[in-house]
C-alpha cells in the first residue's frame, strides 16, 4: 500500500480522478437517462460509446491529424472528432432502439428478455469491430501533448484534464437546462414519472423514447472523444469494463437521476485513482465493483435517490 | 355479544403515512375465531391498504397487529402465512405457467418439510402403512416385476419423506379443487383457466397453506348474480370447516348474506362497526355510501 | 455457412422439435425408457463413430480437425455448465452473467490444491516438509472444487439476491471478471498471468505412463463427463419434480404471491444460486483437469455471455434445450472451422433473433405440467 504517494500527491490524483469520472459520468447518463423513462438497463449502451471512439479516430485519420498540427487544426480535429462520435454513437443507440427495443415493447416483453436481447446486441457490436478492426489495441495520434495548464495549491492540473472537466460540466449544465427548461425535456419527465398519464396528455412516447436514447448516445460520443484525448487509444472490447463503471457511477449516484450520474461518476473516478495509486493500478477495477456492492447493500437507490421525474433532473 | 370469544387477530391502532398522505388513520378492530368478518368502505377508503398491513406488505407507520397474540408487523410475508394467514388478491395473482394442482400445491409445500437436499437424495425415510405401499396392478410381465421390487423396497426401507409429502399434497390439491369446483381443470395452465376458475383457484390455492385466517381480497369482482351466490355459499361452506375468514368486498348484498359482523371504513378511519342489521341501519355509513347507493344496493 | 434465420425458418426448426417432443412425451413410460437407454448408450458410442454416412460428424473428418473425443469432451463440459446455468436462469429466473467465475474458480480449485507446481502446494511442502511430488489427491479436489464455487455463490448471492433482477446481471457481469483480475494479480497463490500447469486428472499429476486418462486418449475423458452429465440430470430432474422445481417456478413467475404462499423466496434463489455454482465449478474442474494448463485469460467475459447464449437459445428452463443449445455452441465452431471466428458475433446474432422472435428458445419448456398428469393418474388409482 502506497500510502506516500497517494498523500504526498492528494490534490493531483484528485483533479485526475475528476477527469477520468468526467468520462464516467458522460457515459453513466445514457444509462440513467434510458433507466429513468424505460426502467431499463441499456447493456449496449458500453458499445454505443466503443464506436464512438471508432468514429473519432475515423475522422481524425480522415482529416490527417499526427499530433504535429498547430493550435487551430487542433481546434477543428477536436470539433470534428466530436461531431464524428457523437453522431456515430446517437446514431447507434436510435437504431438499436429501432431494431430491437421497440420491438420488445410492443409485445410488452418481460424484462429479462429485455436485458438478454441487449447483451446480445452489445456482443454483436463490439465483436463485429473485433472482427473489422482487429482485435489488438489500435492506437491515436496525441492530439494534446500533456501540459501544466496551471497550478493552484500546489497542485499541478494538466490541460487535458482541464478540457476533459470543463466539457463534461459544460454537457451536464446544457443537458440539465434541455430536460429542465425545454418542451421536450418537459415531455421526458412526464413519461418518466407516469408513462400512460403522458400518453393519455399527447406526448409521444416513441419519440420521447428515441429522444433519450439520441441524447444518452451523443453523451456517449462526447465521453468518447475525451476518452480519445486522455488515453490515445481504443479495442472492440473497450466499452465492457467503462460501460461496467459508469453503470456503477449510474447505480451509485442513484440511477434515473441525472444529477446523480455526475456526482457518481466524479466518486467513482476518484475512488478509482485513489485505489490504483494506492495498489500500483492492479486493483483498480475490483474497487469499481466493491464500490457497486456495497452501495447497492446500503443504499440501494443510491446517493441521491432514483427518479427522473421527480428530482428536477 | 361476540366479545367473550376468543380473538384471533387484533388491529391496534394501526396508523399508516406515505409522506403526508395517511392512509389508515388509528383503525383498530378485532376478528374473532369461526366468524365471517367483512371489511368495507367506499372506493380508497383504506380497505386494501389495511390488507396489505396485516399481511405485511406495508408496516404501519404506528400501532401493531397481533395474530394469535403473536405481533405480525415487521415479520416477512412468507413468515406470516407459516403464521396462519393466507390471503387472495384483487388482481387475480396466479403462477400462471404452472396448471391449477401445481398452483395450490406451491401452497401446500409451505407445510412440507422436504427441501434441497430432502429432494436430492430422498434419505428420509418414513415407514409407511399397507395401504399406502405401492401397488403390483400392471399386466405387463416386466413392470409388474418393476412394480414388485418397489413394493417390497418400500415395505422395508420405507418411503422417502419427499415421496410421502408429494403424494400428501397431490390428494390435497385435488380435494381443494374439488371443494371450489374445479378439479376438472386440474391439469390447465393457470393462464389458459376462465376468469371465474381463476378467482376460485386462488382460494383453493390459499386454502392449501392451512391458514388459521382466509383473507378475501374482492373475491367477487367481475362475478355475475349466480356466481356470486355460489362463493356465497363456499365461502360459508369454508367457515364451517373452521377457518375464520376476514373478506373485503364491494357488494354490499354479498357481505351483508355471507358475514357476521362488518367493519367500515372511510378515508383511512374505522367509523362503524357491528353486524350487518346494525350497519345497514347506521346513519354514517349510509352518508358514505350515499354517493355510491346506486351501485350498492 | 452463417445462418441467417428468418421467422419461418427458426419457428420451423424448433416446430420439428416440437413435434418430435410431443410424440415422445404420448410413448408409454416403459418406452420411453428404452429409448432414452439406446440413446445414452449411443452417446457412450460415440467417440468410437464409424457408422457409414455419419462419420461426417466428427470433427477429424475435416482436414487439421481437432480429436474427435477431445471435441465431444468439450461438449459434454459445456452442456455440464448449460445446466447448472439453466438452474439459475431456466428454473429460477435469475439472470446470472458472471458464471465464468465459478467455472474460474472451479479451474483454479483443482489447479491450486492438486498441482505440483501451485504456489500453495509448494509453500505446503516447504512448510511441513513433504516430498516435491506431494499434492492434494485428484479425488479430494472434487469436493474443494464443488465447495468453493459454491461459498463463492453464497457471498456473492447475499447481498445481491434481493436486489432486482437487472442489478444482478450487472452484479454478476462485474464479479466473473473481478475473479479473473484477482486471479491474475495474485502471483503468490493463483500462478498469476504464467498460469498452473501440470493439473492432475483422475491418474494424478499428468505423465506418460497415465494410460487410462493421459493426454492423448480423449475418450476415457469423455465418458467420464458424460456420465457426470447423467449424474446430474438425474439430480436436477429430482429437483424439478420436487416442492423446490415448482418454488422456483412459483417465484419465477410472480415472487411477491409465492412470498404470500409461503414460499421464502431468498432462501430458494439462494439455493438455485448454489447449485449453479456448484455445477459451474464442477465444470471448470473437469475443464482444468483435462486441460493440465489454465491461465487466467482462458475465464474472459465474453464467455460468460457465451454461456447464457445456449442456455437461452436452446431453451431457457428445459434442460434437453440447454443442452442442445450447448453442443450446438460447442461442436459448430469445430466442424466448421471458417466459423470459429464469427463466432461470438453469430451466437451474439442467435440471442438477438431469438429474443426477438422466439423468446422461449429452440426447445420450450413444456414439460412440466404433463408430467403431473402422469402421476396425478397414478394418485386417481391409488385413491
Amino acid at each position: 500500500m502506497n500510502f506516500d504517494e497517494l498523500f504526498g500527491h492528494l490534490g493531483q490524483h484528485t483533479v485526475d480522478g475528476l477527469a477520468k469520472g468526467s468520462i464516467y459520468a458522460l457515459v453513466a447518463l445514457g444509462y440513467t437517462l434510458v433507466y429513468g423513462v424505460l426502467k431499463l438497463i441499456n447493456f449496449a449502451h458500453s458499445e454505443v460509446f466503443m464506436i464512438g471512439t471508432f468514429a473519432v479516430l475515423g475522422v481524425w485519420n480522415l482529416l490527417g491529424a499526427d499530433g504535429t498540427q498547430g493550435v487551430a487544426m487542433t481546434l477543428l480535429l477536436l470539433a470534428a472528432g466530436l461531431l464524428g462520435g457523437a453522431l456515430a454513437s446517437g446514431a447507434t443507440a436510435v437504431a438499436v432502439e429501432r431494431v430491437a427495443y421497440r420491438r420488445l415493447r410492443q409485445l410488452n416483453a418481460p424484462p429479462l428478455i429485455f436485458l438478454i436481447t441487449a447483451i446480445g446486441i452489445s456482443m454483436v457490436l463490439s465483436e463485429t469491430f473485433g472482427i473489422w478492426q482487429g482485435r489488438l489495441v489500435v492506437g491515436m495520434p496525441t492530439l494534446i501533448k500533456q501540459k501544466v495548464a496551471f497550478t493552484i495549491f500546489g497542485t499541478e492540473v494538466t490541460n487535458t484534464q482541464l478540457i476533459t472537466i470543463v466539457a463534461a460540466l459544460v454537457m451536464m449544465f446544457a443537458l440539465d437546462q434541455f430536460i429542465n427548461r425545454t418542451r421536450y425535456g418537459r415531455g421526458v419527465r412526464a413519461v418518466a414519472q407516469n408513462p400512460d398519464a403522458a400518453a393519455l396528455m399527447g406526448v409521444n412516447k416513441d419519440r420521447v423514447i428515441m429522444l433519450i436514447f439520441l441524447l444518452g448516445g451523443l453523451l456517449a460520443g462526447a465521453a468518447a472523444l475525451l476518452y480519445s484525448v486522455r488515453y490515445g487509444n481504443t479495442r472492440f472490447n473497450v466499452g465492457f469494463l467503462l460501460g461496467l463503471k459508469a453503470f456503477t457511477a449510474a447505480v451509485l449516484g442513484g440511477i434515473g437521476n441525472l444529477r446523480g450520474a455526475l456526482l457518481g461518476g466524479l466518486l467513482l473516478g476518484v475512488v478509482e485513482v485513489y485505489a490504483a495509486t494506492l495498489t500500483q493500478s492492479n486493483w483498480e477495477d475490483v474497487a469499481a465493483f466493491v464500490v457497486l456492492v456495497v452501495v447497492l447493500l446500503f443504499r440501494p437507490t443510491g446517493l441521491l435517490g432514483e427518479s427522473l421525474g421527480r428530482a428536477r433532473a | 355479544m361476540p366479545d367473550e370469544r376468543e380473538v384471533l387477530l387484533d388491529v391496534d391502532h394501526v396508523t399508516l403515512r406515505f409522506g403526508g398522505v395517511v392512509a389508515l388513520n388509528d383503525v383498530s378492530f378485532s376478528l374473532y375465531k369461526g366468524e365471517i368478518l367483512g371489511l368495507i368502505g367506499p372506493n380508497g377508503a383504506g380497505k386494501t391498504t389495511c390488507f396489505n398491513v396485516m399481511t405485511g406488505v406495508y408496516k404501519p407507520t404506528s400501532g401493531g397487529v397481533l395474530f394469535d397474540d403473536k405481533k405480525i408487523t415487521g415479520k416477512k410475508p412468507h413468515e406470516i402465512n407459516r403464521m396462519g394467514v393466507a390471503r387472495t388478491f384483487q388482481n387475480i395473482r396466479l403462477f400462471p405457467e404452472m396448471s391449477a394442482i401445481e398452483n395450490v400445491m406451491v401452497g401446500t409445500d409451505s407445510r412440507h418439510y422436504t427441501s434441497v437436499l430432502g429432494a436430492l437424495f430422498r434419505l428420509y425415510r418414513v415407514k409407511v402403512k399397507p395401504e399406502e405401499l405401492p401397488r403390483v396392478d400392471s399386466s405387463n410381465g416386466l413392470v409388474r416385476t418393476w412394480q414388485q421390487v418397489a413394493r417390497t423396497s418400500a415395505k422395508i426401507f420405507g418411503l422417502s419423506r419427499h415421496t410421502l409429502e408429494e403424494r400428501a399434497g397431490e390428494r390435497k390439491s385435488l380435494e381443494l379443487l374439488r371443494l371450489v369446483g374445479i378439479e376438472h381443470r386440474a391439469n390447465e395452465l393457470a393462464r389458459n383457466l376462465p376468469y371465474g376458475d381463476q378467482r376460485r383457484l386462488e382460494i383453493a390455492r390459499a386454502l392449501a397453506t392451512e391458514p388459521k385466517l382466509l383473507c378475501l381480497d374482492e373475491p367477487a369482482a367481475g362475478f355475475n348474480p349466480a356466481e356470486k351466490e355460489q362463493l356465497n355459499q363456499l365461502i360459508r361452506k369454508i367457515r364451517d370447516m373452521g377457518y375464520t375468514v376476514l373478506l373485503i368486498e364491494h357488494d354490499m348484498r354479498l357481505v351483508m348474506g355471507v358475514t357476521d359482523r362488518i367493519v367500515v371504513l372511510e378515508f383511512g378511519k374505522k367509523i362503524a362497526e357491528g353486524t350487518p342489521a346494525e350497519i345497514r341501519d347506521n346513519p354514517k355509513v349510509i352518508a358514505a355510501y350515499l354517493g355510491e347507493s346506486a351501485d350498492a344496493a | 455457412m452463417t445462418e441467417t434465420p428468418n421467422e419461418g425458418r427458426l419457428s420451423g426448426v424448433s416446430n420439428f422439435f416440437a413435434g418430435v417432443g410431443n410424440r415422445w412425451r404420448g410413448l408409454p413410460k416403459w418406452q420411453r425408457g428404452i429409448g432414452f437407454l439406446a440413446f445414452v448408450a449411443f452417446l457412450y458410442y460415440l467417440p468410437l463413430l464409424g457408422v457409414p454416412g455419419l462419420t461426417w460428424l466428427r470433427t477429424d473428418s475435416i482436414e487439421g480437425g481437432n480429436n474427435w473425443a477431445g471435441v465431444l469432451f468439450t461438449c459434454a463440459v459445456y452442456v455440464l455448465i448449460a445446466l447448472g446455468l439453466n438452474v439459475v436462469i431456466g428454473l429460477a429466473g435469475l439472470l446470472d452473467l458472471g458464471y465464468v467465475g465459478f467455472f474460474a474458480i472451479g479451474a483454479y480449485a483443482v489447479a491450486i490444491f492438486g498441482s505440483t507446481q501451485s504456489p500453495v502446494v509448494k509453500s505446503l511442502q516447504d512448510k511441513f516438509d513433504l516430498a516435491p511430488e506431494w499434492a492434494i489427491t485428484w479425488a479430494i479436489c472434487i469436493p474443494i472444487a464443488i465447495a468453493l464455487a459454491m461459498i463463492s455463490g453464497v457471498i456473492l448471492g447475499w447481498p445481491t439476491l434481493r436486489l432486482r433482477g437487472d442489478y444482478l446481471a450487472i452484479v454478476t457481469l462485474g464479479f466473473g471478471e473481478i475473479i479473473r483480475i484477482v486471479i491474475r494479480n495474485s502471483t503468490n497463490w493463483s500462478g498469476g498471468p504464467a498460469g498452473i500447469a501440470s493439473i492432475p486428472g483422475p491418474q494424478g499429476a499428468p505423465s506418460a505412463d497415465n494410460h487410462i486418462f493421459g493426454l492423448i486418449d480423449a475418450k476415457p475423458w469423455y465418458w467420464l463427463a458424460l456420465s457426470i452429465v447423467l449424474l446430474v440430470v438425474f439430480l436436477v430432474r429430482r429437483l424439478e419434480n420436487s416442492r423446490v422445481g415448482r418454488s422456483w417456478l412459483a417465484v419465477r413467475e410472480d415472487e411477491d404471491a409465492a412470498a404470500v404462499m409461503g414460499v421464502n423466496p431468498f432462501k430458494f434463489k439462494m439455493w438455485a444460486f448454489a447449485i449453479g455454482a456448484a455445477l459451474g465449478g464442477l465444470s471448470g474442474f473437469l475443464f482444468a483437469s483435462r486441460q493440465g494448463f489454465i491461465e487466467p485469460n482462458q475465464f474472459n467475459a465474453n464467455l460468460s455471455i457465451l454461456f447464457v447464449a445456449m442456455v437461452v437459445v436452446g431453451g431457457s428452463g428445459n434442460m434437453a434445450g440447454a443442452a442442445l443449445g450447448a453442443v450446438l455452441l460447442a461442436y459448430l465452431p469445430e466442424r466448421f472451422r471458417d466459423f470459429s471466428e464469427y463466432r461470438f458475433l453469430v451466437f451474439g446474432l442467435a440471442l438477438v433473433l431469438v429474443m426477438l422472435l422466439r423468446p422461449q428458445g429452440l426447445l420450450p419448456s413444456k414439460r412440466r405440467a404433463r408430467e403431473l398428469k402422469d402421476r396425478q393418474e397414478e394418485v386417481a388409482v391409488g385413491a
